[in-house]
């Protein structure tokens, strides 16, 4: 049973819950900086650095945060967390950094990782906050990823930099630009609805034949 | 599974609210300070690393350089110069020979604005490089700025007398003309009047050819000593 | 005077707050659904980033060369002060006001588009009257996105719009074809 529980905690950062897709949770970095893979990835790392640790903290010491004081406690660690990761970018790779900017301070807006905070990780014990922390940082990795791969593929005919069509394709400028990242987004969301809409139909359908069949 | 069950008879006091946000504070301090400090140096390094590489490129035969700055109506040398004070770059080559200066640029291009350096010969009255530092230009269009080499190369023996004019590609014929970017005019006409503004403010403070600041070579500053 | 001009028009048009950084979007897309309500908010965080500019300024100039590493932290502890400083201001000078800005008053904290206006106009090295200007321009640029979006949405509620893409999906789109036009504002301050 707890082996389950775990997995289902982590695990529903990735799909059921995805911050990105289905809860709308951190947009702004997410457009922003999806305009290439790498940069994608990149700040799907750093987000994930910051969520998984201030999470830790956070449900660590959970018991010694007085309940009114809890939110500017969470900010100040997620904000650390995020000068952190700011300064490590900036000395280890300093080309990324600069794509990245002033989204990477940015970080500490995201209401993902302040909503985290509040709804689980300081209600609940450090293992089951950090799995948690773990899939929705994955989660929204994989969203990021997703967004970045779509517009640099349609955008540049590149995939991290990788020329991948030959020099006949004519790359579809839009989509690396801002307008871009909102529709990409736009559709995708509409994917999920659709998916979303047919399971349940689907589950519809099975449920009344369950009462037809009886 | 056991989520808490605080015990809310009574709100904490007001001391240990402050207290715990004083005691994160501090742990947050030390934790920031420490990364801070450990990639100062890496962080510097890297960002003279750059500035010299970019130098390099738009003073052709240079390898040594020093930051210059105007001060009581002349141009001096300085280590390290002020936040907001505006500094220009002398190269010199091995010998320590005055080359050119390395002028940093920027002003607004077609979506923002555009940031170059670009190495001036006085003697000659001639540009002879050029290299964008920052700009948010068009992908495939306005990008091409530092993109395409043949307007890059363009710079690398442009004269600004009376000034410098982007002309129709194909069409350059006088010294101070440079071929513009077919699709792309906006952003190169930006650079070339940046690079006009930036004279016109220069000009002036600029000693007279032959008479430059002398390299004066310092101790490698790691540790922020002088000379 | 020039250099004004352009940060104001490039802030409030050429690169809008919302539709070219995507600063912003959670009260765009989550507050919009009504005309009234997003001019207030509008309103409402033009002030807050005036104030923000302001401080951010003082702070970089006086305070934070000896310690850059806490400007973040800085930052924050600024915007929180500020917004809960109007939300006092306003419930006092007027009550009606408050109860109808309710919830969103907080919201303002966590909009990104005021840490990043903090931060840019750092980046920049924007003295003290480029940075208000800076912040007039965002928060203009932000009040008119949230008022145009929020426009077409009223008028789409009188429409009929397939189950599927109503929605969050739907103001994504729209978004997108803002910035779109958006970006013909580009090239407005290019001089032959």
């Amino acid at each position: 049973m707890k082996k389950n529980e775990s997995y289902e905690e982590f695990i529903k950062g990735l799909w059921r819950d995805n911050p990105v897709f289905v809860q709308v949770l951190g947009m702004c970095p997410m457009l922003a900086v999806t305009n290439s893979a790498i940069n994608a990835v990149a700040m799907g790392g750093a987000t994930f650095f910051v969520l998984v640790g201030s999470s830790f903290l956070v449900s660590s010491f959970r018991n010694l945060i007085p309940k009114q004081v809890r939110i500017s406690c969470f900010i100040i660690i997620i904000a650390t967390f995020v000068t952190i990761a700011d300064y490590s970018l900036l000395a280890l790779v300093p080309t990324v950094h600069k794509e990245l900017g002033a989204f990477i301070p940015l970080i500490v807006a995201n209401c993902l990782i302040l909503g985290r905070q509040e709804a689980f990780a300081s209600r609940y014990p450090t293992r089951l906050a950090v799995l948690d922390a773990l899939g929705m940082a994955s989660g929204f990795m994989l969203a990021l990823f997703s967004l970045g791969a779509v517009r640099e593929i349609l955008g540049d005919g590149a995939l991290f930099g990788i020329k991948l069509f030959g020099d006949n394709f004519e790359p579809w400028v839009i989509m690396i630009l801002p307008p871009g990242g909102f529709l990409t987004l736009g559709v995708i969301l509409l994917f999920f609805n659709w998916f979303k809409h047919k399971k349940d139909e689907f589950l519809e359908d099975v449920a009344a034949a369950e009462r037809g069949g009886n | 599974m056991n989520t808490d069950a605080r015990k809310e008879t009574s709100s904490p006091s007001s001391i240990r609210l402050v207290l715990t946000l004083a005691i994160a504070g501090l742990i947050s301090g030390i934790a920031i300070i420490g990364i801070y400090e450990s990639t100062l140096p890496t962080i510097t390094a890297n960002k003279a690393r750059e500035l010299r590489e970019a130098v390099f490129k738009v003073l052709p035969g240079v390898t040594q350089m020093q930051a210059l700055v105007y001060r009581d109506r002349e141009l001096v040398v300085v280590a390290q110069p002020d936040k907001d004070e505006p500094v220009v770059y002398g190269g010199y080559d091995a010998q320590g020979d005055f080359v050119g200066y390395a002028m940093p640029a920027a002003g607004p291009g077609f979506q923002d604005t555009i940031a170059i350096l670009y190495g001036y010969k006085p003697a000659q009255k001639i540009v002879v490089g050029m290299e964008v530092l920052e700009s948010r230009e068009t992908p495939g269009l306005g990008d091409k700025i530092y993109k395409d080499m043949d307007f890059v190369g363009g710079f690398s023996e442009l004269s600004v007398e009376p000034e410098i004019v982007a002309v129709k590609k194909g069409t350059k014929s006088l010294p101070n003309e440079i071929d513009a970017i077919t699709g792309a005019t906006i952003s190169a006409k930006a650079v070339v009047r940046i690079i006009n503004e930036a004279h016109t403010a220069w000009d002036g403070q600029l000693p007279a050819p032959g008479s430059e600041p002398p390299y004066v070579a310092t101790e490698p500053a790691d540790n922020g000593a002088g000379q | 005077m020039d250099n004004l001009l352009w940060i104001f028009v490039s802030a409030l048009l050429v690169n809008n707050f919302v539709l070219t950084y995507f600063l912003g979007l959670c009260p765009f897309l989550g507050v919009s659904n009504s005309l009234e309500t997003s001019a207030r908010l509008g309103l409402a965080t033009t002030f807050v980033m005036l104030v923000t500019a302001i401080c951010a300024w003082v702070l970089n100039t006086y305070v934070l060369i000896h310690a850059p590493y806490l400007r973040l932290i800085c930052f924050i502890v600024v915007i929180a002060s500020t917004v809960q400083f109007i939300e006092m201001l306003i419930k006092k000078l007027s009550p009606a006001l408050f109860r109808a800005m309710g919830i969103f008053l907080p919201l303002i904290t966590t909009n990104c588009a005021i840490l990043g206006l903090a931060i840019f106009a750092t980046n920049r090295g924007y003295g003290f009257w480029e940075g208000i200007i800076y912040a007039l321009g965002a928060g203009a640029g932000f009040t008119l996105a949230m008022v145009l979006l929020a426009g077409l949405r009223e008028e789409s509620e009188l429409s009929n719009i397939p189950a599927l893409i109503k929605g969050t999906a739907m103001n994504l789109i729209i978004a997108g074809i803002l910035s779109m036009a958006f970006m013909g504002f580009a090239g407005l301050f290019s001089s032959s």
